[in-house]
């Protein structure tokens, strides 16, 4: 017998009846099916169980007539079982399921970006303008030697292979099954003309998208979706996805629903099967093991491309870092607990893994430690907001961050966080051919180009306030930073001095 | 055919020595004094037979697309790997997880065959990957299958030996294991079930037999001296209902 739902709605739809024209555009736009004409009352009513507050009718509303608003109905005030935590008790007792969510860890838990701030120069070591003087952004990513020997101007050693960027920024993992065929064109193609790189995550590459292969990063996860060898040879460099921040430690599946043809065809799976991503890869039990199919994917492309691994941050990421690192990785990717995510279980989400921070700190110092800094480059993501917590990132000791929510919503996201229903109403996390023509690939890339030249610009304006004019200058140059507001400890482990020190 | 010795040569020469001959144009590899070289056949879209004399190493033929590799010997870890297409022919045992996420193609072990063998082995369109295993696999066998063909034997065990470990078929989703001989249902994942053969299986199955009997010059009346019983999954999305929207 079906349960009758305590649940009630999580927002308010009011609409303004004077500014209404009953247009229908709520009606049309909204695939939860919050909106819808009454006929006959000549009335537009607004069922608001299903509204996820994705703002997609109040942004195309002509006149201004919407508003959304977190529904002011409370329960008794209780600071332990909080609204959210007897929700979700409800939900579970009526379906038994695993509670599910999508994007990033939306705890308040302190963000440790908001508690570093940057240096400038005054009077001595004066600041530079990038307006009007060079300014190096360019990244090499991929294995250093320990020593260069050069013999009349020519390097007597062939370099590892290594990913040029001409901004320290990459467009992070997502699928083709996750986000719309439109959502990776807009990213490709903004990766392809500003020189960087998207990332195809477990999904497979789309036959329109082997025209992108210079800007790709290939993705080999334990699924093994889509991975051929042509798919290999696509791309610039080949990711090894061992975990990811918003999921540490589980698998993945794409609900059969979203694996639709197109879907079907580049994970090669039967269409309306679950694509289920097993936790670990099968293969990979230890770090000897990993260094096996690093070595198995250079093989296969004959040396050719650098082999990323990308781990979730955890515990003990210094050590399993160091072991990625002397298994043969050119690259190691740390996603924090903030990443985003197109479906993870809400407890998984929400309470496993640690801050970006603190793990890129702990990295890299322990590479340095181990002076084996040199063969890896670091790549971090999960979450960066903005350029700022680019520039700390790199002064902290990343070489490059990934992006994926901040470029996801360049794209139009509003944060719903609703990615894994497939209804996504501003065509980026469906699959519903109907909702992903909402998203123009064309302008969409204009709008993710737009995005990386903005914060380009800001990190080139930091660097020069800075004195410095190279961002290899800043990699790994911590005294650009002070605390503010941390405790001694997380003074100590992000490896900076307090503000006035 | 070319004759490479890999005796006291590095994996990573002696793969390069493959490639190069395999782009030559070579069509027939002969390597002997295999001993343990790793990636044997890693990647290699192109068509070619290669003869191994001895003990190839993990990941033989991983991301193989299309050509033919002959085992005079046994195979370790982590053979077909991801594999796409082409053919393994192993005169001994595999161990494990030989198959893992394979695409397309064929393998035939004469012998026995290790753990996680056929993990997440699929189907696709017209590729349809098979395993055929003369002797008896270990645990987690056909793990998260999602399709394909997997064939066990039993030949050649004891009265009181498994054809197969524990948790056979945990997590299978699609594709089909036949074994020769019976199953006691507690080595099976609670994702399958033991159904009886059709006539559209006796002819599937003949023709791997078929081809099994002919790589290892086994008498087909032997393997026909017994029932095979199949294996499929109960559903293709095992896990559809496990969640609930936040």
């Amino acid at each position: 017998m079906s349960l009758k739902s305590y649940v009630t709605p999580s927002f308010l739809i009011e609409r303004n009846k004077e500014r209404c024209i009953k247009c229908k555009v709520c009606v049309q736009q909204c695939a939860n099916e919050v909106h819808r004409y009454d006929e006959e009352d000549d009335e537009i009513i607004s069922e608001e169980h299903q509204c996820v507050n994705c703002q997609r009718c109040v942004t195309l509303c002509p006149t201004g007539a919407l508003t959304i608003r977190k529904n002011p109905n409370e329960l008794r005030q209780n600071s332990n079982w909080t609204a959210e935590a007897v929700r979700a008790i409800y939900i579970q007792a009526e379906t038994g399921g695993i509670l599910l969510t999508g994007m990033g860890n939306d705890r308040p838990y302190p963000v440790y970006w908001d508690n570093i701030l940057l240096n400038a120069s005054q009077v001595t070591n004066p600041s530079i303008d990038p307006l009007r003087e060079p300014m190096e952004l360019k990244t090499h990513l991929g294995r250093k030697p320990d020593s260069l020997s050069i013999k009349e101007g020519k390097l007597q050693k062939k370099l590892p292979p290594q990913l040029e960027l001409e901004l320290p920024i990459m467009f992070s993992a997502m699928s083709f099954g996750s986000i719309s065929l439109n959502a990776i064109k807009s990213l490709a193609e903004a990766a392809k003309q500003e020189g960087t790189y998207f990332n195809t995550g477990e999904g497979g590459l789309h036959r329109d998208l082997y025209q992108y292969g210079e800007n790709t990063i290939v993705q080999v996860a334990s699924g093994r979706f889509g991975v051929h060898a042509d798919y290999l040879q696509a791309g610039a460099a080949i990711e090894i996805k061992i975990g990811q921040g918003a999921k540490p430690g589980i698998g993945g599946h794409l609900p059969g629903e979203k694996v639709e043809r197109e879907v079907s065809e580049t994970r090669m799976i039967p269409e309306g099967t679950d694509a289920i991503s097993p936790a670990p890869h099968h293969d990979i039990y230890s770090i000897e093991d990993l260094r096996q199919l690093i070595y198995s994917l250079k093989e296969a492309t004959n040396y050719e491309k650098p082999v990323s691994v990308k781990i979730a941050a955890v515990h003990n990421v210094a050590a399993i870092a160091s072991g990625i690192a002397r298994a043969g990785a050119d690259i190691i990717a740390i996603d924090g607990y903030r990443g985003g995510t197109g479906a993870a279980p809400l407890r998984i989400r929400d309470n496993v893994g640690i801050p970006i921070e603190f793990a890129l700190a702990a990295v890299d110092t322990r590479l340095r430690q181990e002076a084996i800094r040199n063969q890896v480059s670091l790549v971090v993501g999960g979450s960066i907001r903005n350029s700022a917590d680019i520039v700390k990132a790199i002064a902290l000791g990343a070489d490059a961050v990934y992006i994926a929510s901040s470029a996801l919503l360049a794209l139009g996201c509003h944060m719903c966080q609703k990615c894994y229903t497939g209804k996504c109403n501003w065509g980026i996390a469906t699959q519903d051919p109907q909702l992903a023509k909402r998203l123009n690939p064309e302008l969409g890339a204009q709008r993710a180009r737009n995005l990386l030249r903005a914060w380009k610009h800001e990190i080139q304006e930091m660097l020069g306030g800075m004195g410095i004019n190279a961002i290899e200058s800043l990699r790994g140059n911590r005294l650009m930073l002070r605390g503010i507001g941390l405790t001694e400890k997380e003074l100590q482990i992000l490896g900076i001095k307090n503000a006035g020190e | 055919m070319q004759t490479i010795d890999a005796s006291g040569m590095l994996y990573r020469d002696l793969n390069e020595l493959i490639r190069d001959s395999v782009s030559r144009g070579v069509k027939e590899i002969r390597l002997i004094n295999v001993n343990g070289h790793r990636y044997i056949g890693d990647g290699l879209a192109k068509e070619a037979s290669i003869i191994i004399e001895g003990t190839p190493g993990n990941d033989l033929a991983a991301f193989m697309e299309g050509a033919r590799i002959e085992v005079h010997g046994n195979a370790q870890d982590g053979t077909a790997n991801t594999m796409n297409g082409g053919t393994i022919v192993i005169h001994g045992d595999a161990r494990d997880a030989l198959g893992y996420s394979m695409r397309g193609g064929e393998v035939y072990v004469r012998g026995d065959v290790g753990y996680r063998v056929g993990i997440h082995m699929k189907g696709y369109q017209d590729m349809n990957p098979a395993i055929v295993v003369g002797g008896k696999a270990g645990d987690f066998f056909a793990e998260y299958m999602a399709g394909g063909i997997m064939i066990v034997l039993g030949l050649g065990l004891a009265p009181d030996e498994d054809i197969v470990g524990n948790y056979c078929g945990t997590g299978m989703h699609g594709g089909i294991i036949y074994l020769r001989g019976e199953v006691a249902p507690e080595q099976l994942g609670k994702e399958v079930k033991v159904v009886s053969l059709t006539e559209e299986d006796t002819c599937v199955l003949d023709g791997y037999l078929d081809n099994y009997c002919q790589y290892f010059k086994v008498k087909r009346e032997e393997i026909d001296k017994k029932p095979f019983c199949k294996l499929l999954p109960y559903n293709k999305r095992p896990y559809g209902n496990m969640y609930a929207g936040w």
